[in-house]
């Protein structure tokens, strides 16, 4: 219910909500718990595997239980926290992990079973019959398993990432934080502050305390005023660091449109990579449950949370409040709850001696023994040193002390340290390189010391970057010593004790496994699940060490403690994976004949990056085999036109460029005449084929090299390193030209014919010559090579010609019979010339694979050539490239056999590359890998695709099918 | 992860291809024993602390650099460029 | 004490106090006839395999932390036989066949579902390749199937078929492939090896292997000197690090690829996918968490950690492929330390050094290889010849050329 005067919500602002289909209402400034626990709805999920009736535990990030689904649309987002989701108008939410209702859930039955549903239960049994495991239990477990549902389709929502710099980052915004901010501010720094919470000022809006002599909240306000009028300072509210990377990175996502009824201009979450200096982690404490029997029904919830709704929110969820402690802090929650005018029916505290003066009954040495209510608390049954009684109580606030918050400075693998004093973990010193706890994260609990704590962290940190800090005067605040006297469990009470709500991990489990002797905490945790749950442990983690401890006899650092892992709340797959979605994932390259190529229909492929044409399909044609052979028989007959400008193209100078190429390629290029293309053969040190291509010598120190269309970027990497790493101190420079020419391959019997429509001198240029032409006013470069096996020429012209190029070289074919031929034309014409590609030299081949050995110069060094040496690379056993012919249809991919023995991997003598069918040949062609191939032409080999039912025998032959003597190519 | 390039100053990791140790800089002769080839190419240290392996700039000047670096830490002692260790004329 | 439905049903009606200690906690004896470095998935398996296979249970396992501290629980899970070349082949197809009876040989319930594995492919040659690989699966006996564009769509509705950057052509869909639940090998195999007299002796750390006139005949420990004559390094992530202390210099790098889960959610992906375009696989446990990872983060590292550009990466991989995942809430990152060899293979193999083995290099595919890692390793520890079906792992393969690169990337440790 409402406390009047209480809270920062904006009452004439009223929101209308839906939960589980019932509308209420709640004002801004509410999250979707306080708005319903203001409404009175205590039972808001089922917990995951007893399917107990939970209800809203925490008011923070950290909630295990109130996990519900919001709606937006036809789609939902699940597992949102109750207690983070802020409300707006019309804001849909509905309760998860139950069926078919909230109040009624069959798997509720779970909780019956308890007993035998034990920890680590499922390894024990559903192991017979075996064929039962996929087809029964499994599909049963992973329905009952699971939390929310997720859509099975698209999120068309938008994500963003961004990065962000600053000297000094800030990590919450309580009373550290906002100290060491202004500390920063006002030094001048960039300070990045930055804080889950919609709004600044972490617990000083929640404690209801005083700073200064004033409210706390009205402090915030005026630190907020002064850090937002420093331009240095940027404040980002709704922003929860998630982790921390090496050399002060941090990740940080930032809820946008979230607290927003969905709107198209906005994100859902922006994930930021925040790059500091220095850092400063003022990150509080976790309030502990307290564990004792039936401590998770509804209406049960940390005293902190109590305190959080009652002044942030103005809500008490109940009548009759009863509190238990383990410490001071709750007593400060009791008078306020009292002071509201909400009756407090007792203070349990577990210790034996305390004050037991309060305006309400005090029991110390309190254990609680059970409590009552299914759906909502509605008593719990105590004893005390004096006696024991039931409490009538809908509201049962818990402390069991505070966990600083040290996750993050455990992502870079520091071990926080255990202290007896405070019963709870600090961080290690120097767990991340340039970021201080301090404040409650670091053990220190009163806002007096938070204050002083958090500015002399900054000053720390400024010194570090040899900036000098003054520290501001520091305002008066609460300093009261901590006094906590350790309580982990109930002990000797009946009845399950929860220490992990969101798993359903109890003492008894953990207790179990101690038993069984999984006895290490990182056998109790995987063993139980004991922090494996959304929450991460949490709320869990350091009361579950203690029972541990305490089972197997041992203190609590000797115990050990989890690790804790990036993120630190969970963090959507959407925002970290922004930009990701549809063709945003990787960069797209267009050729500049693109247009020209989609204007004449041609489907456009992948390859690798780049888009290329598949065919160009003429009217009447159906099939992309009809444009296929249509084009290859143009190629053959007349001319074909192709955008060849993939290709890489490095441009190679200086004295010693000849010199470096006979030690990168494995034959020579210090003998090519200027004028003259040669191919040329790569390996990588490791003797295997890297790539292959043709290098033309332009000048004397002068040379251009090609590579494959895959290889470019790593041949180039290839030779940066060959230069650098071997002979820095030769005279060669190269660079990569790729996107600076347009090249065209020009190939058939009319190519010359067409060439010179368009030159102003008929070239006459010998097979793998090259000569500068002009176009017109443009200069070009003319190549004669061909990968096609006919008369060919390559044209390149600078980029930004290449378009009008290419729909007038188009143009010109046309006139000759000619036209533009495609990537499946391009695949049949080198198939039938035997010409490999990175499907032959797949970088398990060698050259000796490949039938290329003698190229391998044997007058010098070259890269490769030592380990292409070794025994088992060479020899008969090695697979070698052979063509083959079928009269049948076969496909790459299928193995060869000898005909008749039996098909079996002992027996597999090879695969299929690549396959065509040939017009031209009137067959199917291949290219494939054969043990000792080269001596096995003519013979009869069988293949086998069992994928696509295909058994056929091929005769083995030489790779190059068509024109073997290479007398149109030299036309 | 950031490395501080000597030619193009401290830059994300993501502008940086890895190779491995800087073995690879000690390439031996063609005639060298198979042994040693294997160790060349395949046999490694592999410290868990100080080692020095090789980057290159990929995103940016297309250098080579021979990064000392703590593999437990991933904290970055000495950024070095491979050419001139190497004997390149500057 | 034998597990089963019944048992469970018994304990629960008492209390649940009569469950034994899944294994005990023995000291080192002075003496073994074999010791084991590496209380993981591999070293349990060996130990267990021992014992079952060849009789011998006079053999200690020797764990620096607690047992499976390492990748065994850090994996995400998948089991798959589809290798393409020869000596990997067999070798998982051996695998495959142990962990489809593994759970009644250790009577203990390791999750092993068969749920079925799609590699996806996104163009002509890549299909090609992948056909290869397929063929080779049937060639060993194993099962796979090729599907085109819209047979994939029949098993993964939800994936982009319209927008994604690499349009899917089609996958190869290994039935038999799927997922296991990591600890719970780790635990079956430690629990089975235990009750054959296998001594796990945790928290103790081998610091020196002794070695007299090139034999081993023990090892130094935390927990003081123990005799052996045969010493098994099973210590994946740390092998360079162990090797050493006997001297040699292994063909292995170390490098981090991590991985991520998700918070529980109702049951969505029933498959193992796999995007080789985006390094990119996913399946979802049984518990409801969405299990994937990515690619190493491409720096030697001991970390156990990795940085945000892979972290990104994979996550953008996930949303081009299926962005029905964008509102799946990443819970946990983590990282392993993977054994990187030059060809992508393992090695199991005698070392120069009598009576001391290895068995590392798992690359990050150790987790579906644990059953027949530890069946071989322990064929090799018991009569000094290598199984059959990993003969080809040899340490020396490298120097002499015979490769197993299934990859074809080469020589280079972080690229496999």
């Amino acid at each position: 219910m409402r406390i009047e005067g209480k809270g920062h919500i904006d009452r004439t602002k009223p929101l209308r909500f839906r939960f589980d289909g019932v509308e209420y209402t709640g004002f801004q400034g509410d999250t979707l718990a306080s708005a319903l626990l203001a409404n009175g709805v205590k039972l808001v999920g089922r917990s995951f595997k007893y399917h107990r009736p939970r209800g809203i535990l925490t008011a923070g990030s950290e909630e295990p239980n109130a996990m519900v689904e919001v709606v937006d649309g036809n789609h939902h987002t699940p597992n949102v926290r109750a207690t983070v989701q802020e409300l707006y108008d019309g804001l849909t939410a509905r309760s998860q992990n139950r069926f078919p209702s909230l109040k009624f859930d069959v798997l509720g039955v779970n909780d019956l079973l308890s007993p035998f549903l034990s920890a680590g239960f499922y390894y024990k049994t559903f192991t017979w019959p075996r064929a039962f495991w996929e087809k029964l239990y499994e599909p049963v477990i992973r329905r009952a398993a699971g939390l929310g549902t997720l859509v099975a389709q698209h999120d068309e929502a938008a994500y963003e990432k961004a990065f962000a710099f600053c000297d000094l980052l800030v990590i919450g915004s309580g009373p550290t934080g906002l100290m060491a901010a202004l500390t920063a501010g006002r030094a001048g720094v960039d300070v990045i502050l930055a804080e889950e919470d919609a709004q600044p000022g972490g617990r000083l809006l929640s404690d209801g305390g005083q700073v200064g002599g004033q409210p706390a909240s009205d402090w915030v306000v005026g630190v907020l005023a002064e850090l937002r009028a420093l331009p240095n300072v940027r404040i980002m509210p709704r922003t929860t660091v998630t982790g921390v990377y090496d050399d002060g990175t941090y990740s940080a996502l930032e809820r946008v449109g979230l607290h927003l009824a969905p709107r198209a201009d906005l994100p859902r979450e922006c994930f930021w990579r925040i790059v500091a200096k220095r850092a400063v982690l003022a990150a509080g404490a976790l309030e502990r449950p307290v564990v004792f029997p039936g401590n998770d029904r509804p209406g049960i919830l940390l005293a902190s949370a109590l305190r959080a709704y009652l002044n942030r929110w103005g809500v008490v969820p109940g009548k009759r409040v009863t509190l238990i402690a383990n410490n001071d802090s709750a007593r400060e929650v009791a008078r306020q709850v009292m002071a509201a005018g909400v009756k407090v029916a007792a203070i349990l505290d577990t210790r034996d001696t305390a004050s037991a003066v309060e305006d309400c009954p005090v029991y110390l040495g309190a254990r609680i023994t059970g409590t009552k209510g299914r759906l909502g608390l509605q008593s719990i049954d105590v004893t005390h040193k004096g006696g024991k009684l039931t409490i009538e109580t809908d509201c049962l606030a818990m402390s069991g002390g505070w966990n600083p918050t040290v996750h993050i400075t455990c992502h870079l693998n520091g071990r926080p340290v255990w202290r007896d004093d405070i019963a709870g973990f600090v961080p290690a010193a120097q767990a991340v390189p340039g970021l201080i706890p301090a404040g409650a994260c670091a053990g220190e609990f009163s806002t007096g010391a938070a204050l002083a704590n958090g500015a002399a962290a900054a000053v720390e940190s400024l010194a570090a970057l040899g900036i000098a800090a003054a520290t501001p005067d520091l305002p008066s605040a609460e300093d009261a010593p901590y006094a906590i006297e350790a309580f982990w469990q109930t002990l000797g009470a009946m009845g399950r004790q929860w220490i992990d709500f969101a798993n359903d991990v109890t003492t008894k489990d953990v207790a179990l496994s101690a038993q069984e002797n999984f006895r290490s905490v990182e056998h109790m945790k995987r063993y139980t699940t004991q922090g494996m749950a959304p929450d991460q442990g949490k709320n869990s983690n350091v009361a579950a060490l203690a029972v541990l401890a305490d089972v197997t006899g041992r203190a609590i650092p000797e115990t050990g403690t989890t690790t804790f892992r990036p993120p630190f709340v969970p963090t959507s797959i959407g925002a970290m994976g922004a930009g990701g979605k549809a063709q945003g994932f990787a960069p797209q390259r267009f050729l500049t004949s693109d247009q020209a190529s989609r204007d004449r229909g041609a489907p456009m492929i992948e390859a690798g990056l780049w888009y290329r044409p598949s065919y160009f399909p003429k009217p009447g044609e159906k099939t992309w085999q009809e444009s296929c052979h249509r084009e290859v028989r143009m190629v053959r007959t007349a001319v074909g036109v192709a955008d060849v400008s993939t290709l890489g193209k490095i441009d190679i100078q200086g004295k010693d460029a000849a010199r470096f190429l006979d030690f990168v390629y494995t034959n020579t290029f210090s003998t090519l005449p200027v004028g003259k293309v040669r191919y040329g053969l790569m390996l990588r040190e490791d003797g295997m084929v890297l790539d292959d291509g043709t290098t033309a010598r332009l000048g004397e120190h002068h040379y251009l090299m090609t590579t494959t269309t895959a290889a470019a970027g790593l041949v180039m990497r290839h030779l940066d390193f060959v230069h650098q790493a071997f002979c820095a101190d030769w005279d060669v420079r190269f660079v990569s030209v790729t996107e600076s020419w347009a090249q065209f391959a020009i190939a058939g019997p009319r190519a010359r014919a067409l060439l010179a429509t368009m030159l102003d001198r008929t070239p006459d240029l010998p097979f793998m010559g090259v000569t500068d032409v002009a176009l017109g006013s443009v200069k070009a470069r003319l190549f004669r090579i061909s990968f096609s096996g006919e008369e060919g020429y390559e044209i390149a012209v600078p980029t930004r010609y290449g378009e009008a190029l290419f729909r007038d070289l188009l143009a010109r074919a046309e006139t000759l019979g000619g036209g533009p031929y495609g990537m499946e034309a391009l695949n049949v014409l080198r198939i039938e010339k035997g010409f490999i590609t990175h499907a032959e030299i797949h970088g398990r081949v060698t050259a000796y694979d490949i039938g290329m050995e003698k190229m391998v110069s044997a007058k010098k060094d070259c890269i490769g050539k030592a380990a292409a040496a070794r025994p088992g690379l060479v020899g008969a056993e090695r697979q070698q490239l052979v063509g083959l012919r079928a009269q049948a249809p076969i496909t790459a991919g299928a193995h060869l056999f000898r005909p008749g023995d039996r098909v079996h991997r002992e027996t597999d003598q090879g695969y299929v590359t690549s396959v065509c069918w040939s017009d031209t040949l009137n067959c199917w062609l291949a290219m494939a890998f054969l043990e000792n191939g080269r001596a096995r032409h003519g013979e009869s080999i069988r293949l086998v695709d069992h994928l696509r039912d295909i058994d056929v025998i091929c005769e083995v032959a030489d790779p190059v099918f068509f024109d073997k003597e290479g007398a149109k190519l030299r036309a | 992860m950031r490395i501080t390039c000597p030619l193009c100053g401290p830059r994300d990791r993501r502008e940086f291809y890895y190779y491995g140790t800087d073995d690879y800089l000690n390439r031996p002769a063609t005639d060298a024993a198979p042994a040693a080839w294997d160790d060349y190419l395949h046999n490694r240290d592999n410290p868990a602390g100080v080692t020095r392996d090789l980057w290159y700039h990929d995103m940016g000047c297309a250098s080579w650099l021979a990064v000392t670096r703590n593999t437990v830490t991933h904290a970055i002692l000495k950024v070095e460029a491979v050419a001139p260790v190497k004997g390149a004329a500057q | 004490m034998r597990y089963s439905g019944f048992k469970v049903i018994t304990e629960g009606l008492f209390g649940n106090k009569g469950w034994k200690p899944a294994w005990r906690d023995p000291a080192p004896k002075a003496e073994y006839d074999a010791i084991i470095i590496g209380g993981g998935g591999h070293g349990l398996s060996t130990a267990y395999y021992l014992a079952k296979n060849h009789g011998l249970t006079n053999i200690a396992v020797l764990e620096k932390g607690y047992l499976g501290s390492g990748n065994i629980g850090r994996n995400t899970t998948i089991v798959r036989a589809n290798y393409i070349l020869p000596g990997n082949s067999e070798f998982y197809s051996h695998s495959m066949k142990l962990w489809e009876t593994l759970e009644t040989d250790l009577n203990y319930n390791v999750m092993h579902s068969q749920r079925g594995l799609i590699n996806l492919f996104h163009s002509d040659g890549q299909r090609d390749a992948f056909a290869r690989r397929g063929n080779s699966m049937i060639n060993q006996g194993d099962d796979a199937i090729l599907l085109d564009r819209e047979g994939v769509r029949e098993h993964l509705p939800y994936l982009d078929f319209e927008q994604t950057r690499f349009p899917i052509y089609g996958g190869l869909y290994h039935p038999r492939g799927g997922t296991a639940r990591h600890d719970a090998v780790a635990w079956g195999y430690a629990r089975g090896a235990d009750r054959r007299g296998v001594d796990l002796i945790q928290n103790c750390e081998v610091t020196g292997i002794d070695i007299e006139n090139g034999r081993v005949v023990g090892v130094q420990t935390t927990r003081g000197a123990i005799k052996a004559k045969k010493v098994g390094m099973v210590v994946a992530g740390r092998s360079s690090q162990v090797a050493a202390m006997a001297g040699m210099r292994l063909p292995i790098e170390s490098h981090v690829l991590q991985a991520f889960v998700t918070e529980g959610l109702k049951p969505v992906i029933d498959h193992v996918i796999s995007f080789g375009m985006g390094h990119f696989y996913i399946s979802q446990s049984d518990k409801g968490g969405l299990v994937f990872g990515g690619d190493l983060d491409f720096y030697s590292s001991y970390a156990a950690r990795g940085n945000l550009p892979m972290v990104e990466h994979v996550m953008e991989a996930g949303m081009t492929l299926m962005p029905m995942i964008g509102r799946a809430k990443v819970l946990r990152s983590w990282g392993g330390i993977m054994d990187m060899s030059p060809d992508g293979s393992p090695i199991i193999d005698k070392t120069h050094i009598d009576g001391l083995f290895v068995d590392c290099g798992w690359n990050y595919g150790g987790f579906k290889a644990v059953p027949a890692s530890g069946w071989c390793m322990a064929h090799l520890m018991a009569t000094g010849e290598s199984h059959p079906v990993a003969a080809r792992f040899k340490l020396n393969r490298f120097a002499t050329g015979h490769l197993l690169d299934e990859e074809g990337t080469g020589s280079q440790h972080n690229l496999h």
